[in-house]
């Protein structure tokens, strides 16, 4: 009953989304207030079923109904109830539900703090967001139905892959869909502008929250799936490159460069098309990371169980939405204006320059993700492209945008005066190159990507201190904006000191150990106390302990084991990690030995967690400038005159 | 503009390479013998240990080389085919049984039968490295030559056979 | 400073008794140089893991294989010569430089001096348009006659 109760939904959900699509896109076109009303309360209704079906869905999960194919083949009776719950969107299936949930979530969002735009501007917003949940809703309906039945019903599951069930898939995967879904309303906002032709500074101010919104999601997703990597994959890597990887990286190098270019079309009236163009670009990427990894074109760890006839539906999907806002825009861009002057060298032009090294990172991760498939579609033979490649590349086109941070923000508007510039940071640059030469040599060899990496993010620092400074000296009082601008510019440089650390100074021992047996890693000494033998809900596990110790006293006792889980018999690797501020300990049970003994990996990582303190600075920065006043005087206004 | 264009025509190219790329498989890796002379072996036969086997004994003769094992479960799917193309007398196929135990290989060709001319026994898998074996099932074709002209990775299927095989093996037989 | 004394003398019998833990490689430096090796190279069986890390059948053999081949003496160059003789360039994470890979490796970068230059040419250009297009001499004068005559009201 639940089951088809969630299918119907799906069904009523899909035809919600026609009349939110249609009717307030065609009544923005005639003009037609009638028309234009439904957007509101159709998009709202339309959420209403989505939840209803995600609801059933997750219901069957919980309630361990083997009836339904996508439960028996995802999850398992014995599974802990969280996972349960999360097996919802462990599936291909599932996963696309949960992005049109959290599609709808968002439209729902947009339908309740829109009050202060024009009537036209919303209709034509939420219309094209209900044109993509068509697209979703009919993928599903079509050839990804959740609810299918399995009829006679199976004993149990064939259980959640073991890497999934752990917290992490708890958020990793909402956090994330809410940034790549959250791009949506940006594209939206630029389709109206194209249609409207409406595009001029107050249309920035509209959609730079929205945006700068998806882009905290993003940032925090990107960061809980390295993490996650880090702690659940046994060798302690945070990036790899991966085509799935680069699939969430992309759309956040394009966004990032959205929310800069933004900041100029609010301020400036400047780079609106281009700005409209990078609103399409981001959620483009997002739609072409959706189809990458269900497509079957690549292969990675990430990629869904596909299917050809699914690969082409969302492909012919992408044709159809990127391919028509292309169009408009081609179409249409030139009407949209130019907006003021800026000189060779001024603030605008430093953010053009940032846009211009985060697209061709862009380029460059596109270009390596796809350069096997192209070279093999052509006949000429098959490649891999893989860190080596990425490092290679993505490294010297990330350098002197992480020196622009320092430059831009201090840049005046319209034209730089370069002689104050060059006074005010003199000393800031000189300072960082100094510390930057000598501090590895206390650390140890003297490296030259660690003495870059020190330079950047000390120059990073420094030039934030600068800012703030200068404006405190001002007296111009609170401003959210800015401040978060500069925290997420520090939670930059914090970032490139933890990869900077990790990756020059990161030491490992792969060692046989009996019980009794000792080893030393960078002064902490390992005493291996055996193995335990225990039973977890679903697995079996050998749990080893480690205690380990410094200079005599005890660090901390830590517990890697090794399991193997009941419904799959797929053996895990589950590390203990010792995490610290300066230094992570990390250790996985490799495999047992003769006698007794096993092998262990053991890891001394550096300032490693900076690289994800730094991300949700970033966040937490993007977070703040979301809170400036200047996105609710509007409606507080409109409420007064109301 | 026609400079706005151009995202849109950089989008389709995209799209169609996309679209070859749904009909191929990212997981296959081609071969980099096709066209090289076949590695040289000696290896002992599953029949009798004391009798070897080297790609040299089949020169001026068009044969099959299939690699595969008792522990490996896609190899059960193309016996049949294999059977088959035996009976049928075309070409002389040979096996390579990859990393098994002989006792395990006599088994599996008791049970369902052997299609073989003669099996060797690749127990540490070396002879395979040196071929470029990744995953079995896997068959080469080789001619009179004793060069490498086709590989093929996964389970032989009518299919393939009726479609790629035959045809070359006609070709080479000439 | 006694305290430490103590601790130590404690210490010192589970140290003597236990061993310390042998390293699982024979031949560690071997090792180390083997495994940044296959770090660089792609498990053929496992294609989303590195030779390095990956726990496949052949993954084992081939890094026996490059064990045995450098302890004989061969270079970093001769054992991927090996490997991609066999198992072609799929077998690299780092793509080889050659005409067919050159838009891969050097695109990047011709697109960033080709955007550079393009940026530069196009405030330069819009600079000279929106100079056009600003006032001219006469309509300025009667913007300021007009701003004049309003300027008491605010």
């Amino acid at each position: 009953m639940i089951p088809e109760l969630g299918h119907f939904a799906l069904i009523l959900a899909l035809l919600l989304a026609l009349t939110q699509s249609i009717l307030p896109l065609a009544g923005a076109a005639r003009n037609a207030p009638a028309w234009m009303a439904v957007a509101r309360p159709a998009a709202q209704a339309q959420f209403l079923f989505v939840a209803i079906a995600f609801g059933c869905l997750a219901y069957s999960f919980l309630v361990n109904d083997f009836s339904v194919l996508n439960v028996a083949q995802h999850s398992f009776s014995r599974l802990p109830p969280i996972y349960r719950f999360t097996a919802t969107w462990g599936s291909h299936e599932g996963s696309l539900l949960l992005w049109t949930f959290i599609l709808a979530l968002w439209t729902l969002a947009v339908t309740l703090f829109s009050r202060h735009l024009p009537d036209d501007m919303v209709a034509r917003v939420i219309g094209v967001m209900g044109l993509v949940s068509c697209g979703f809703l009919l993928f599903m309906l079509t050839t990804s139905n959740p609810f299918i039945r399995l009829l006679p019903a199976a004993l149990d599951g064939s259980d959640l892959n073991p890497m999934l069930q752990d917290p992490g898939m708890v958020v990793h995967p909402p956090i994330l869909y809410m940034g790549y879904v959250g791009f949506s309303i940006a594209f939206a906002f630029a389709i109206a502008a194209l249609i409207s032709g409406k595009l001029d500074a107050s249309w920035a101010r509209w959609s730079r929250p929205w945006t700068t919104a998806a882009w905290v999601f993003m940032t925090l997703g990107i960061m809980m799936g390295s993490w996650w990597a880090y702690y659940e994959l046994g060798w302690g890597g945070w990036w790899f490159w991966d085509p799935t990887e680069n699939a969430s990286l992309m759309p956040w190098l394009v966004g990032t460069a959205l929310i800069h270019s933004l900041a100029v079309t609010e301020k400036r009236g400047s780079f609106k098309a281009w700005t409209v163009f990078l609103a399409i670009a981001a959620f483009s990427l997002s739609l072409l990371g959706t189809f990458l990894v269900r497509s079957g074109v690549l292969s990675s760890v990430h990629s869904f169980a596909t299917d050809p006839a699914r690969g082409l539906f969302i492909l012919g999907f992408l044709a159809v939405v990127i391919g028509g806002s292309l169009l408009l825009f081609a179409f249409r861009a030139s009407q949209v204006g130019l907006g003021g002057r800026f000189a060779l060298v001024s603030r605008e032009s430093f953010l053009m320059a940032n846009n211009i090294l985060l697209l061709t990172a862009t380029a460059s991760v596109l270009l390596g993700t796809l350069y096997p498939l192209f070279l093999d579609a052509l006949g000429l033979g098959k490649i891999s492209v893989g860190a080596p490649y990425f490092n290679a590349v993505f490294v010297p086109l990330v350098t002197p945008l992480l020196f622009l941070i320092g430059i831009g923000p201090l840049a005046r508007w319209k034209q730089a005066n370069v002689p104050e510039l060059a006074r005010r940071l003199k000393w800031g640059f000189a300072a960082s190159v100094v510390v930057a030469l000598l501090l590895p040599l206390t650390l140890g060899a003297w490296k030259p990507m660690v003495s870059l990496g020190y330079l950047l993010a000390l120059w990073i620092v420094i030039t934030v201190a600068i800012g703030v400074q200068a404006r405190l000296r001002t007296g111009a009082g609170w401003s959210a904006n800015f401040y978060g601008m500069h925290l997420a510019h520090f939670g930059v440089a914090v970032t490139v000191i933890g990869i900077t650390m990790v990756s020059a100074y990161e030491t490992e021992r792969n060692v046989r150990m009996n019980e009794g047996d000792t080893a030393t890693l960078q002064g902490y000494t390992f005493l291996f106390k055996g193995t335990k033998n225990l039973d977890g809900p679903n697995y079996k596990a050998a749990r080893g302990t480690l205690e380990v110790s410094r200079d005599g006293k005890p660090v901390t006792i830590l517990y890697p084991e090794k399991r193997t889980y009941s419904a799959s018999g797929m053996p895990f690797t589950e590390s203990a990690i010792d995490y610290g501020l300066t230094r992570d300990l990390y250790a996985a049970l490799g495999e047992p030995l003769d006698g007794g003994a096993w092998s262990v990996r053991l890891f001394h990582k550096p300032f490693v967690v900076w690289i994800w303190i730094g991300a949700v600075l970033m966040a937490l920065g993007g977070l703040l400038a979301i809170t400036d006043r200047r996105y609710r005087i509007a409606s507080r206004k409109k409420g007064t005159e109301a | 503009m026609k400079r706005f264009l151009i995202p849109l025509a950089i989008f389709l190219v995209l799209v169609g390479f996309l679209g070859v790329g749904l009909r191929l498989d990212p997981h296959e890796v081609p071969s980099p013998l096709i066209g090289k002379l076949a590695p040289d072996f000696n290896l002992p036969l599953l029949s009798d240990a004391s009798r070897h086997f080297s790609p040299a004994e089949m020169r001026g003769k068009v044969w099959l080389l299939n690699v595969w094992a008792s522990w490996c479960t896609s190899c059960r799917q193309e016996h049949e085919t294999l059977l088959e193309l035996a009976r049928r007398g075309v070409v002389p196929i040979y096996g390579m049984d990859y990393k098994d135990q002989p006792a395990d290989a006599q088994g599996v060709l008791n049970q369902a039968g052997n299609p073989y001319v003669e099996t060797v026994m690749d127990i540490d898998g070396r002879v395979g490295i040196n071929f470029g074996v990744y995953g079995v099932p896997e068959t080469y074709v080789i001619d009179k030559s004793g060069m490498i002209r086709y590989k093929l990775t996964g389970p032989l299927t009518p299919e393939n056979l009726e479609g790629k095989i035959l045809p070359l093996l006609k070709e080479l037989q000439k | 400073m006694r305290k430490w004394l103590l601790i130590f003398v404690l210490w010192l019998p589970l140290v003597a008794v236990a061993g310390e833990a042998k390293p699982l490689a024979q031949d560690p430096v071997l090792e180390q140089r083997m495994i940044s090796l296959s770090e660089d190279l792609r498990c053929l069986v496992c294609q989303n893991e590195s030779l390095a890390g990956s726990r496949a059948d052949l993954a084992q053999d081939l890094r026996q294989e490059i064990r045995e081949q450098m302890r004989a003496g061969k270079s970093d160059e001769e054992v991927i010569a090996y490997l991609t003789q066999r198992y072609g360039d799929f077998v690299l994470y780092k793509p080889p430089v050659k005409p067919l890979t050159w838009l891969l490796w050097f695109g990047p970068f011709a697109l960033l001096i080709g955007a550079i230059g393009g940026l530069y040419a196009y405030i330069k250009r819009r600079g000279n348009r929106l100079a056009d297009e600003s006032l001219s001499e006469e309509e300025k004068k009667r913007v300021a006659t007009l701003l004049g005559s309003n300027g008491n009201e605010s």
